[in-house]
Protein backbone atom coordinates (compact mmCIF):
# COMPACT_ATOMS: atom_id res chain seq x y z
CA UNK A 1 0.00 0.00 0.00
CA UNK A 2 1.60 3.31 -1.06
CA UNK A 3 1.87 5.79 1.83
CA UNK A 4 0.04 9.08 1.48
CA UNK A 5 2.37 12.10 1.41
CA UNK A 6 1.44 15.77 1.81
CA UNK A 7 3.48 16.72 -1.26
CA UNK A 8 2.26 20.33 -1.24
CA UNK A 9 3.69 20.81 2.26
CA UNK A 10 7.01 19.18 1.37
CA UNK A 11 7.20 21.20 -1.85
CA UNK A 12 6.58 24.36 0.09
CA UNK A 13 9.39 23.50 2.53
CA UNK A 14 11.70 22.93 -0.44
CA UNK A 15 10.48 26.16 -2.10
CA UNK A 16 9.31 24.24 -5.18
CA UNK A 17 6.36 25.49 -7.21
CA UNK A 18 4.63 22.34 -8.48
CA UNK A 19 1.65 22.17 -10.82
CA UNK A 20 -1.41 20.13 -9.76
CA UNK A 21 -0.31 17.40 -12.21
CA UNK A 22 3.19 17.33 -10.71
CA UNK A 23 1.78 17.20 -7.20
CA UNK A 24 -0.29 14.22 -8.15
CA UNK A 25 2.57 12.41 -9.88
CA UNK A 26 5.02 13.00 -7.01
CA UNK A 27 2.43 11.92 -4.46
CA UNK A 28 2.27 8.55 -6.17
CA UNK A 29 6.02 8.21 -6.72
CA UNK A 30 6.98 9.29 -3.21
CA UNK A 31 4.27 7.07 -1.78
CA UNK A 32 5.89 4.04 -3.35
CA UNK A 33 9.33 5.06 -2.11
CA UNK A 34 8.01 5.55 1.43
CA UNK A 35 6.28 2.21 1.29
CA UNK A 36 9.63 0.64 0.47
CA UNK A 37 11.27 2.54 3.35
CA UNK A 38 8.61 1.36 5.77
CA UNK A 39 9.28 -2.24 4.74
CA UNK A 40 13.01 -1.72 5.42
CA UNK A 41 12.11 -0.28 8.83
CA UNK A 42 10.36 -3.53 9.76
CA UNK A 43 13.64 -5.46 9.60
CA UNK A 44 14.77 -6.63 13.05
CA UNK A 45 17.87 -4.49 13.84
CA UNK A 46 17.97 -4.44 17.64
CA UNK A 47 21.31 -6.27 17.84
CA UNK A 48 23.00 -4.32 15.08
CA UNK A 49 25.23 -1.26 15.55
CA UNK A 50 23.79 1.76 13.74
CA UNK A 51 25.80 2.89 10.72
CA UNK A 52 25.58 6.62 10.22
CA UNK A 53 28.08 6.76 7.41
CA UNK A 54 29.23 4.29 4.75
CA UNK A 55 32.87 5.08 5.57
CA UNK A 56 32.41 3.91 9.16
CA UNK A 57 34.05 5.75 12.02
CA UNK A 58 36.12 8.59 10.82
CA UNK A 59 37.57 11.32 13.02
CA UNK A 60 38.55 13.16 9.89
CA UNK A 61 39.65 16.60 11.03
CA UNK A 62 41.83 19.43 9.86
CA UNK A 63 44.11 21.58 12.02
CA UNK A 64 42.87 25.06 12.93
CA UNK A 65 45.00 26.86 10.36
CA UNK A 66 43.65 29.60 8.11
CA UNK A 67 44.05 29.22 4.36
CA UNK A 68 43.51 31.89 1.71
CA UNK A 69 39.97 32.89 0.85
CA UNK A 70 38.63 33.79 -2.59
CA UNK A 71 39.00 37.14 -4.26
CA UNK A 72 35.88 39.18 -3.55
CA UNK A 73 35.46 40.50 -7.11
CA UNK A 74 35.52 36.96 -8.39
CA UNK A 75 32.93 35.91 -5.79
CA UNK A 76 30.53 38.76 -6.42
CA UNK A 77 30.70 38.25 -10.19
CA UNK A 78 28.68 35.08 -9.60
CA UNK A 79 25.87 37.01 -7.92
CA UNK A 80 22.86 38.30 -9.86
CA UNK A 81 23.20 41.53 -7.91
CA UNK A 82 25.80 43.00 -5.57
CA UNK A 83 26.58 46.34 -4.00
CA UNK A 84 29.37 47.70 -1.77
CA UNK A 85 30.82 44.21 -1.38
CA UNK A 86 27.50 42.66 -0.34
CA UNK A 87 25.25 40.20 -2.10
CA UNK A 88 21.87 41.81 -2.71
CA UNK A 89 18.77 39.64 -2.31
CA UNK A 90 15.05 40.33 -2.30
CA UNK A 91 13.81 41.24 1.19
CA UNK A 92 13.99 38.28 3.55
CA UNK A 93 10.58 37.25 4.81
CA UNK A 94 9.95 37.15 8.52
CA UNK B 1 -4.12 34.63 39.34
CA UNK B 2 -0.40 34.58 39.96
CA UNK B 3 1.04 32.75 36.97
CA UNK B 4 4.34 30.92 37.21
CA UNK B 5 6.67 31.29 34.22
CA UNK B 6 8.65 28.27 33.03
CA UNK B 7 11.70 29.22 30.98
CA UNK B 8 14.36 27.33 29.06
CA UNK B 9 17.22 29.10 27.29
CA UNK B 10 19.22 28.31 24.19
CA UNK B 11 22.55 30.06 24.13
CA UNK B 12 24.60 30.33 20.95
CA UNK B 13 28.31 30.93 21.37
CA UNK B 14 30.66 31.73 18.48
CA UNK B 15 34.06 30.14 19.00
CA UNK B 16 37.04 32.36 18.25
CA UNK B 17 39.13 29.77 16.49
CA UNK B 18 41.60 30.98 13.87
CA UNK B 19 39.67 29.35 11.02
CA UNK B 20 36.05 28.43 10.34
CA UNK B 21 34.30 25.19 11.28
CA UNK B 22 34.51 23.39 7.94
CA UNK B 23 36.94 25.46 5.84
CA UNK B 24 40.15 27.42 6.23
CA UNK B 25 38.64 30.91 5.95
CA UNK B 26 39.56 33.22 8.81
CA UNK B 27 37.20 33.80 11.71
CA UNK B 28 37.42 37.55 11.96
CA UNK B 29 35.11 40.29 13.14
CA UNK B 30 34.79 43.58 11.31
CA UNK B 31 36.56 42.69 8.05
CA UNK B 32 35.15 44.15 4.79
CA UNK B 33 32.12 42.09 3.68
CA UNK B 34 32.65 38.84 1.79
CA UNK B 35 36.45 38.84 2.10
CA UNK B 36 36.63 35.65 4.24
CA UNK B 37 34.73 33.33 1.94
CA UNK B 38 35.59 30.25 -0.12
CA UNK B 39 33.82 27.52 -2.09
CA UNK B 40 32.96 25.62 1.13
CA UNK B 41 31.36 28.44 3.10
CA UNK B 42 29.68 29.82 -0.04
CA UNK B 43 28.32 26.35 -0.86
CA UNK B 44 29.77 26.25 -4.36
CA UNK B 45 29.12 22.92 -6.10
CA UNK B 46 31.68 20.20 -5.49
CA UNK B 47 33.12 21.66 -2.29
CA UNK B 48 33.46 19.44 0.78
CA UNK B 49 33.54 20.36 4.48
CA UNK B 50 36.28 19.13 6.85
CA UNK B 51 35.74 19.76 10.58
CA UNK B 52 38.12 21.92 12.59
CA UNK B 53 39.68 19.77 15.30
CA UNK B 54 40.29 22.71 17.61
CA UNK B 55 36.56 23.56 17.61
CA UNK B 56 35.73 19.98 18.61
CA UNK B 57 38.30 20.11 21.40
CA UNK B 58 36.77 23.34 22.65
CA UNK B 59 33.19 22.05 22.72
CA UNK B 60 34.35 19.00 24.68
CA UNK B 61 36.13 21.28 27.17
CA UNK B 62 33.07 23.50 27.51
CA UNK B 63 30.76 20.50 27.89
CA UNK B 64 32.92 19.11 30.68
CA UNK B 65 33.00 22.51 32.39
CA UNK B 66 29.19 22.36 32.31
CA UNK B 67 29.24 18.92 33.96
CA UNK B 68 28.07 17.17 30.81
CA UNK B 69 28.70 13.63 29.69
CA UNK B 70 30.64 13.41 26.43
CA UNK B 71 29.00 10.97 24.04
CA UNK B 72 31.48 8.28 22.95
CA UNK B 73 30.62 9.14 19.36
CA UNK B 74 28.81 11.98 17.67
CA UNK B 75 27.50 12.80 14.20
CA UNK B 76 26.59 15.89 12.23
CA UNK B 77 23.17 16.40 10.67
CA UNK B 78 21.78 18.72 8.04
CA UNK B 79 19.07 21.09 9.22
CA UNK B 80 17.20 22.18 6.11
CA UNK B 81 15.64 25.62 5.79
CA UNK B 82 15.77 28.57 3.46
CA UNK B 83 17.16 31.94 4.32
CA UNK B 84 19.23 34.47 2.42
CA UNK B 85 22.19 34.17 4.80
CA UNK B 86 22.31 30.35 4.64
CA UNK B 87 24.10 29.57 1.34
CA UNK B 88 23.73 25.76 1.38
CA UNK B 89 20.00 25.93 2.24
CA UNK B 90 20.91 23.77 5.20
CA UNK B 91 22.92 24.35 8.31
CA UNK B 92 25.36 21.67 9.42
CA UNK B 93 24.25 21.02 12.98
CA UNK B 94 23.64 18.07 15.28
CA UNK B 95 20.42 16.25 16.01
CA UNK B 96 20.11 13.09 18.09
CA UNK B 97 23.76 12.47 18.98
CA UNK B 98 25.27 15.79 20.09
CA UNK B 99 28.81 15.99 21.48
CA UNK B 100 27.72 16.72 25.09
CA UNK B 101 24.59 15.78 27.07
CA UNK B 102 23.08 15.92 30.58
CA UNK B 103 25.01 18.59 32.42
CA UNK B 104 24.21 21.31 34.92
CA UNK B 105 25.37 24.72 36.06
CA UNK B 106 25.11 26.16 39.57
CA UNK B 107 24.10 29.80 39.56
CA UNK B 108 24.38 32.34 42.37
CA UNK B 109 22.29 35.47 42.39
CA UNK B 110 21.14 38.05 44.93
CA UNK B 111 18.11 35.86 45.60
CA UNK B 112 20.18 32.77 46.33
CA UNK B 113 21.63 29.82 44.47
CA UNK B 114 19.97 27.43 42.08
CA UNK B 115 20.97 24.67 39.68
CA UNK B 116 20.05 24.73 36.00
CA UNK B 117 20.01 21.47 34.06
CA UNK B 118 21.78 21.43 30.70
CA UNK B 119 20.10 19.15 28.23
CA UNK B 120 22.74 19.23 25.52
CA UNK B 121 25.66 21.14 24.04
CA UNK B 122 26.06 20.70 20.32
CA UNK B 123 28.30 21.87 17.50
CA UNK B 124 27.07 23.71 14.45
CA UNK B 125 28.02 26.53 12.10
CA UNK B 126 26.94 30.15 12.12
CA UNK B 127 25.06 31.79 9.24
CA UNK B 128 26.08 34.85 7.27
CA UNK B 129 24.92 38.31 8.29
CA UNK B 130 21.92 39.97 6.71
CA UNK B 131 21.43 43.68 6.67
CA UNK B 132 17.81 44.53 6.00
CA UNK B 133 17.68 47.77 4.10
CA UNK B 134 14.58 49.87 3.86
CA UNK B 135 12.05 51.40 6.15
CA UNK B 136 13.43 51.23 9.66
CA UNK B 137 15.83 48.38 8.92
CA UNK B 138 13.42 45.95 10.55
CA UNK B 139 12.90 42.58 8.95
CA UNK B 140 9.20 42.97 8.32
CA UNK B 141 9.51 46.30 6.53
CA UNK B 142 12.76 45.81 4.59
CA UNK B 143 12.87 46.53 0.85
CA UNK B 144 15.95 44.40 0.18
CA UNK B 145 18.56 42.41 2.03
CA UNK B 146 22.35 42.75 1.85
CA UNK B 147 24.29 39.61 2.72
CA UNK B 148 27.84 39.22 4.03
CA UNK B 149 29.10 35.63 4.30
CA UNK B 150 32.20 36.36 6.41
CA UNK B 151 30.45 34.89 9.45
CA UNK B 152 29.00 31.93 7.54
CA UNK B 153 30.65 28.76 8.79
CA UNK B 154 32.03 30.22 12.02
CA UNK B 155 32.05 27.47 14.67
CA UNK B 156 28.93 27.87 16.77
CA UNK B 157 28.10 26.01 19.96
CA UNK B 158 24.51 25.78 21.15
CA UNK B 159 23.85 25.19 24.84
CA UNK B 160 20.29 24.10 25.57
CA UNK B 161 19.08 24.37 29.16
CA UNK B 162 16.25 22.39 30.68
CA UNK B 163 13.11 24.40 31.47
CA UNK B 164 14.42 25.00 35.00
CA UNK B 165 14.24 28.79 35.11
CA UNK B 166 11.36 30.50 36.89
CA UNK B 167 11.84 34.21 36.20
CA UNK B 168 13.44 36.68 33.82
CA UNK B 169 15.93 37.56 36.56
CA UNK B 170 16.90 33.87 36.93
CA UNK B 171 17.38 33.70 33.16
CA UNK B 172 19.70 36.67 33.34
CA UNK B 173 21.70 35.23 36.25
CA UNK B 174 22.00 31.87 34.45
CA UNK B 175 23.19 33.37 31.17
CA UNK B 176 25.68 35.62 32.96
CA UNK B 177 27.13 32.64 34.80
CA UNK B 178 27.23 30.66 31.57
CA UNK B 179 29.00 33.49 29.77
CA UNK B 180 31.60 33.57 32.56
CA UNK B 181 32.23 29.82 32.13
CA UNK B 182 32.53 30.27 28.36
CA UNK B 183 35.06 33.07 28.80
CA UNK B 184 36.95 31.21 31.53
CA UNK B 185 37.36 28.01 29.51
CA UNK B 186 38.77 30.12 26.66
CA UNK B 187 36.48 28.65 24.01
CA UNK B 188 35.24 32.07 22.93
CA UNK B 189 36.01 35.73 23.50
CA UNK B 190 32.35 35.86 24.66
CA UNK B 191 32.04 39.49 23.56
CA UNK B 192 28.40 40.44 23.79
CA UNK B 193 28.77 43.63 21.75
CA UNK B 194 30.01 41.55 18.80
CA UNK B 195 27.19 39.05 19.01
CA UNK B 196 29.56 36.27 20.11
CA UNK B 197 26.89 35.17 22.61
CA UNK B 198 23.20 35.22 21.64
CA UNK B 199 20.03 34.01 23.30
CA UNK B 200 16.71 32.40 22.42
CA UNK B 201 14.19 31.64 25.16
CA UNK B 202 11.31 29.18 25.42
CA UNK B 203 8.64 30.69 27.61
CA UNK B 204 5.38 29.27 28.96
CA UNK B 205 3.18 30.00 31.96
CA UNK B 206 1.16 27.77 34.27
CA UNK B 207 -0.84 28.10 37.49
CA UNK B 208 1.58 28.15 40.44
CA UNK B 209 0.73 24.70 41.83
CA UNK B 210 0.43 22.98 38.47
CA UNK B 211 3.12 20.59 37.27
CA UNK B 212 1.73 20.56 33.74
CA UNK B 213 3.67 22.73 31.30
CA UNK B 214 1.80 25.38 29.35
CA UNK B 215 2.10 25.95 25.61
CA UNK B 216 5.59 27.25 24.93
CA UNK B 217 6.57 30.15 22.74
CA UNK B 218 10.09 30.58 21.42
CA UNK B 219 11.44 34.13 21.41
CA UNK B 220 14.48 34.92 19.31
CA UNK B 221 16.93 37.70 18.67
CA UNK B 222 18.25 38.71 22.10
CA UNK B 223 21.88 39.83 22.09
CA UNK B 224 22.31 41.16 25.60
CA UNK B 225 21.40 40.14 29.14
CA UNK B 226 19.22 43.20 29.38
CA UNK B 227 17.24 42.43 26.23
CA UNK B 228 16.90 38.78 27.28
CA UNK B 229 15.39 39.86 30.58
CA UNK B 230 13.13 42.44 28.95
CA UNK B 231 11.98 40.05 26.23
CA UNK B 232 11.06 37.34 28.74
CA UNK B 233 9.16 39.85 30.91
CA UNK B 234 7.28 41.13 27.86
CA UNK B 235 6.45 37.60 26.68
CA UNK B 236 5.26 36.46 30.12
CA UNK B 237 3.05 39.57 30.34
CA UNK B 238 1.64 38.89 26.87
CA UNK B 239 0.81 35.28 27.73
CA UNK B 240 -0.80 36.21 31.07
CA UNK B 241 -2.97 38.82 29.33
CA UNK B 242 -4.02 36.29 26.69
CA UNK B 243 -4.92 33.59 29.18
CA UNK B 244 -6.73 35.95 31.54
CA UNK B 245 -8.77 37.25 28.62
CA UNK B 246 -9.85 33.66 28.01
CA UNK B 247 -7.72 33.19 24.92
CA UNK B 248 -5.14 30.52 24.21
CA UNK B 249 -1.39 30.80 23.81
CA UNK B 250 -0.40 29.31 20.46
CA UNK B 251 2.87 27.49 19.93
CA UNK B 252 4.95 29.76 17.73
CA UNK B 253 8.23 31.56 17.26
CA UNK B 254 8.30 35.27 18.03
CA UNK B 255 10.94 37.83 17.19
CA UNK B 256 12.08 40.30 19.88
CA UNK B 257 11.93 43.89 18.68
CA UNK B 258 14.41 45.72 20.90
CA UNK B 259 13.39 49.23 19.92
CA UNK B 260 9.66 48.62 20.37
CA UNK B 261 10.09 46.46 23.48
CA UNK B 262 7.65 43.82 22.21
CA UNK B 263 7.73 40.45 20.47
CA UNK B 264 6.33 40.00 16.93
CA UNK B 265 4.87 36.75 15.72
CA UNK B 266 6.74 35.28 12.74
CA UNK B 267 4.60 34.15 9.85
CA UNK B 268 6.25 30.81 9.27
CA UNK B 269 6.80 28.32 12.02
CA UNK B 270 8.74 25.27 11.01
CA UNK B 271 8.37 22.34 13.36
CA UNK B 272 11.30 20.03 14.03
CA UNK B 273 10.12 17.58 11.35
CA UNK B 274 9.95 20.42 8.84
CA UNK B 275 13.71 20.85 9.14
CA UNK B 276 14.03 17.35 7.66
CA UNK B 277 17.16 16.53 9.65
CA UNK B 278 19.30 13.79 8.19
CA UNK B 279 22.88 12.72 8.80
CA UNK B 280 25.38 14.85 6.92
CA UNK B 281 26.73 12.47 4.27
CA UNK B 282 29.79 14.67 3.62
CA UNK B 283 31.13 14.20 7.15
CA UNK B 284 32.38 11.06 8.86
CA UNK B 285 31.18 10.33 12.40
CA UNK B 286 33.37 11.39 15.31
CA UNK B 287 34.65 9.09 18.04
CA UNK B 288 35.91 10.52 21.34
CA UNK B 289 38.34 8.28 23.18
CA UNK B 290 38.63 8.33 26.96
CA UNK B 291 42.13 9.81 26.70
CA UNK B 292 40.86 12.62 24.49
CA UNK B 293 38.19 13.48 27.05
CA UNK B 294 40.71 13.31 29.90
CA UNK B 295 43.03 15.63 28.01
CA UNK B 296 40.17 18.13 27.59
CA UNK B 297 39.27 17.82 31.27
CA UNK B 298 42.83 18.66 32.28
CA UNK B 299 42.58 21.94 30.35
CA UNK B 300 39.66 23.32 32.34
CA UNK B 301 40.85 26.26 34.45
CA UNK B 302 39.36 27.35 37.77
CA UNK B 303 35.70 28.15 37.09
CA UNK B 304 33.72 30.99 38.71
CA UNK B 305 31.82 28.72 41.15
CA UNK B 306 35.03 27.19 42.48
CA UNK B 307 36.67 30.61 42.71
CA UNK B 308 33.76 32.03 44.71
CA UNK B 309 34.09 29.12 47.11
CA UNK B 310 37.83 29.72 47.50
CA UNK B 311 37.25 33.41 48.17
CA UNK B 312 34.64 32.57 50.80
CA UNK B 313 37.20 30.32 52.46
CA UNK B 314 39.53 33.34 52.57
CA UNK B 315 36.88 35.07 54.69
CA UNK B 316 35.01 37.11 52.09
CA UNK B 317 31.25 37.29 52.49
CA UNK B 318 29.23 35.63 49.68
CA UNK B 319 28.30 38.91 47.98
CA UNK B 320 31.83 40.21 47.94
CA UNK B 321 33.19 36.82 46.82
CA UNK B 322 30.70 36.88 43.95
CA UNK B 323 31.62 40.41 42.85
CA UNK B 324 35.34 39.72 42.98
CA UNK B 325 35.08 36.30 41.31
CA UNK B 326 33.15 37.93 38.49
CA UNK B 327 35.52 40.86 37.99
CA UNK B 328 38.11 41.19 35.24
CA UNK B 329 41.01 38.70 35.40
CA UNK B 330 43.62 41.42 35.93
CA UNK B 331 41.71 42.82 38.93
CA UNK B 332 41.36 39.34 40.43
CA UNK B 333 45.07 38.85 39.79
CA UNK B 334 45.83 42.03 41.74
CA UNK B 335 43.80 40.68 44.66
CA UNK B 336 45.50 37.29 44.53
CA UNK B 337 48.96 38.89 44.35
CA UNK B 338 48.15 41.19 47.28
CA UNK B 339 47.01 38.26 49.41
CA UNK B 340 50.13 36.36 48.45
CA UNK B 341 52.17 39.38 49.57
CA UNK B 342 50.49 39.17 52.96
CA UNK B 343 47.43 41.42 52.61
CA UNK B 344 44.36 40.58 54.68
CA UNK B 345 41.84 39.25 52.11
CA UNK B 346 38.79 41.24 53.21
CA UNK B 347 40.25 44.76 52.97
CA UNK B 348 42.21 43.78 49.85
CA UNK B 349 38.98 42.65 48.18
CA UNK B 350 37.22 45.83 49.24
CA UNK B 351 40.00 47.95 47.76
CA UNK B 352 39.94 46.03 44.47
CA UNK B 353 36.18 46.05 43.93
CA UNK B 354 35.73 49.52 45.46
CA UNK B 355 38.25 52.33 45.19
CA UNK B 356 40.58 50.72 42.67
CA UNK B 357 37.78 49.84 40.25
CA UNK B 358 36.26 53.32 40.70
CA UNK B 359 39.60 55.06 40.15
CA UNK B 360 40.31 53.05 37.00
CA UNK B 361 36.88 54.00 35.70
CA UNK B 362 37.54 57.68 36.42
CA UNK B 363 40.84 57.41 34.63
CA UNK B 364 39.22 55.47 31.79
CA UNK B 365 42.13 53.07 32.17
CA UNK B 366 42.70 49.40 32.80
CA UNK B 367 44.96 47.96 35.45
CA UNK B 368 47.80 47.41 33.00
CA UNK B 369 47.98 51.18 32.44
CA UNK B 370 48.83 52.06 36.06
CA UNK B 371 51.83 51.09 38.22
CA UNK B 372 49.79 49.34 40.93
CA UNK B 373 50.85 45.85 42.00
CA UNK B 374 49.91 43.25 44.57
CA UNK B 375 52.71 44.24 46.93
CA UNK B 376 51.57 47.90 46.84
CA UNK B 377 48.05 46.89 47.79
CA UNK B 378 49.43 44.67 50.56
CA UNK B 379 51.53 47.58 51.86
CA UNK B 380 48.54 49.93 51.71
CA UNK B 381 46.24 47.61 53.69
CA UNK B 382 49.03 47.05 56.24
CA UNK B 383 49.55 50.80 56.72
CA UNK B 384 45.84 51.25 57.40
CA UNK B 385 45.57 48.32 59.81
CA UNK B 386 48.68 49.46 61.70
CA UNK B 387 47.20 52.94 62.03
CA UNK B 388 50.03 54.55 60.08
CA UNK B 389 47.56 56.26 57.77
CA UNK B 390 43.87 57.00 58.11
CA UNK B 391 41.32 55.36 55.83
CA UNK B 392 40.84 58.70 54.16
CA UNK B 393 44.53 59.30 53.65
CA UNK B 394 44.80 55.76 52.24
CA UNK B 395 42.62 56.78 49.30
CA UNK B 396 44.99 59.62 48.54
CA UNK B 397 47.96 57.26 48.86
CA UNK B 398 46.27 54.91 46.40
CA UNK B 399 45.81 57.73 43.90
CA UNK B 400 49.47 58.69 44.33
CA UNK B 401 50.62 55.13 43.68
CA UNK B 402 48.38 54.93 40.62
CA UNK B 403 49.76 58.28 39.45
CA UNK B 404 53.24 56.78 39.49
CA UNK B 405 54.58 58.55 42.58
CA UNK B 406 56.09 55.37 44.00
CA UNK B 407 55.33 52.87 46.73
CA UNK B 408 52.58 53.57 49.31
CA UNK B 409 55.16 54.37 52.02
CA UNK B 410 56.89 56.80 49.74
CA UNK B 411 53.65 58.47 48.63
CA UNK B 412 52.42 58.78 52.22
CA UNK B 413 55.68 60.41 53.23
CA UNK B 414 55.94 62.68 50.19
CA UNK B 415 52.33 63.82 50.50
CA UNK B 416 52.70 64.17 54.26
CA UNK B 417 49.84 61.79 54.95
CA UNK B 418 51.41 59.58 57.64
CA UNK B 419 49.71 59.74 60.99
CA UNK B 420 51.73 61.20 63.84
CA UNK B 421 52.84 58.09 65.67
CA UNK B 422 55.27 59.89 67.95
CA UNK B 423 53.41 59.86 71.27
CA UNK B 424 55.35 62.82 72.73
CA UNK B 425 54.66 64.98 69.68
CA UNK B 426 50.99 64.14 69.83
CA UNK B 427 50.83 64.90 73.56
CA UNK B 428 52.31 68.27 72.89
CA UNK B 429 49.67 69.09 70.29
CA UNK B 430 46.93 68.04 72.73
CA UNK B 431 48.48 70.30 75.39
CA UNK B 432 48.51 73.23 72.99
CA UNK B 433 44.90 72.67 71.96
CA UNK B 434 43.79 72.41 75.60
CA UNK B 435 45.45 75.65 76.58
CA UNK B 436 44.16 77.46 73.49
CA UNK B 437 40.61 76.31 74.29
CA UNK B 438 40.64 76.46 78.10
CA UNK B 439 36.96 77.47 78.20
CA UNK B 440 35.99 74.32 76.32
CA UNK B 441 38.10 72.26 78.74
CA UNK B 442 36.25 73.87 81.67
CA UNK B 443 32.86 73.12 80.10
CA UNK B 444 33.86 69.50 79.59
CA UNK B 445 35.03 69.17 83.17
CA UNK B 446 31.76 70.63 84.40
CA UNK B 447 29.89 67.83 82.65
CA UNK B 448 29.34 69.02 79.06
CA UNK B 449 30.68 65.77 77.57
CA UNK B 450 29.98 66.55 73.95
CA UNK B 451 32.71 69.19 73.98
CA UNK B 452 35.19 66.33 73.77
CA UNK B 453 34.37 65.90 70.06
CA UNK B 454 35.22 69.55 69.52
CA UNK B 455 38.60 69.08 71.17
CA UNK B 456 39.41 65.99 69.11
CA UNK B 457 38.46 67.96 66.01
CA UNK B 458 40.82 70.77 66.98
CA UNK B 459 43.69 68.31 67.39
CA UNK B 460 42.94 66.76 63.99
CA UNK B 461 42.88 70.23 62.52
CA UNK B 462 46.18 71.19 64.09
CA UNK B 463 47.77 68.06 62.63
CA UNK B 464 46.09 68.39 59.20
CA UNK B 465 44.22 65.16 59.92
CA UNK B 466 47.39 63.17 60.50
CA UNK B 467 46.70 62.34 64.14
CA UNK B 468 45.29 58.92 64.94
CA UNK B 469 41.90 59.73 66.52
CA UNK B 470 42.22 56.71 68.83
CA UNK B 471 45.54 57.96 70.21
CA UNK B 472 44.16 61.51 70.57
CA UNK B 473 41.19 60.20 72.54
CA UNK B 474 43.48 58.24 74.82
CA UNK B 475 45.64 61.25 75.60
CA UNK B 476 42.57 63.44 76.13
CA UNK B 477 41.18 60.88 78.57
CA UNK B 478 44.23 61.12 80.80
CA UNK B 479 44.51 64.93 80.58
CA UNK B 480 40.88 65.77 81.10
ZN1 LIG C 1 35.38 29.31 3.64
Amino acid sequence: MPIDVDVAHVANLARLALSPEELDRYRQELGVILEHASRVQQVETSGIMPLSHPLGSGNVFRPDEPSPSLDREEVLEMAPESRDGFFVTPPALD
Amino acid sequence: MNWAPVIGIEVHVELDTASKMFCGCRVSFGDPPNTNVCPVCLALPGSLPVPNREAIERIIRLGLALNCRINPGSVFHRKNYYYADLPKNYQISQFDIPVCVDGWLDVESDEGSFRVGIERVHMEEDTGKSVHVGEGGRIHTAAETLVDFNRAGTPLVEIVSRPDLRSAADARAYTQELRAVVAETGVSDARMERGSVRFDANVSIRPPQSQKLGVKVEIKNMNSFRSLEKAIRAEVDRQVELVEAGEKVVMETRHWDESAGITHGMRTKEGSSDYRYFTEPDLAPMVFSESWVQEARSQIPELPARRRERYRHLGLNPGSARVLAGSEPDLRGLFEDAVESGAAPVPAANWVTGDITASLRRRNACLGDVPLHGEDLAALTAMVSQGRISARAARQVLEGVMDGEGSPTRVARARNLEQISDQAALEQVVEEVMSAHSQAVERYRSGEKKVRGFLVGQVMRATSGRADPRAVNQILSTRL
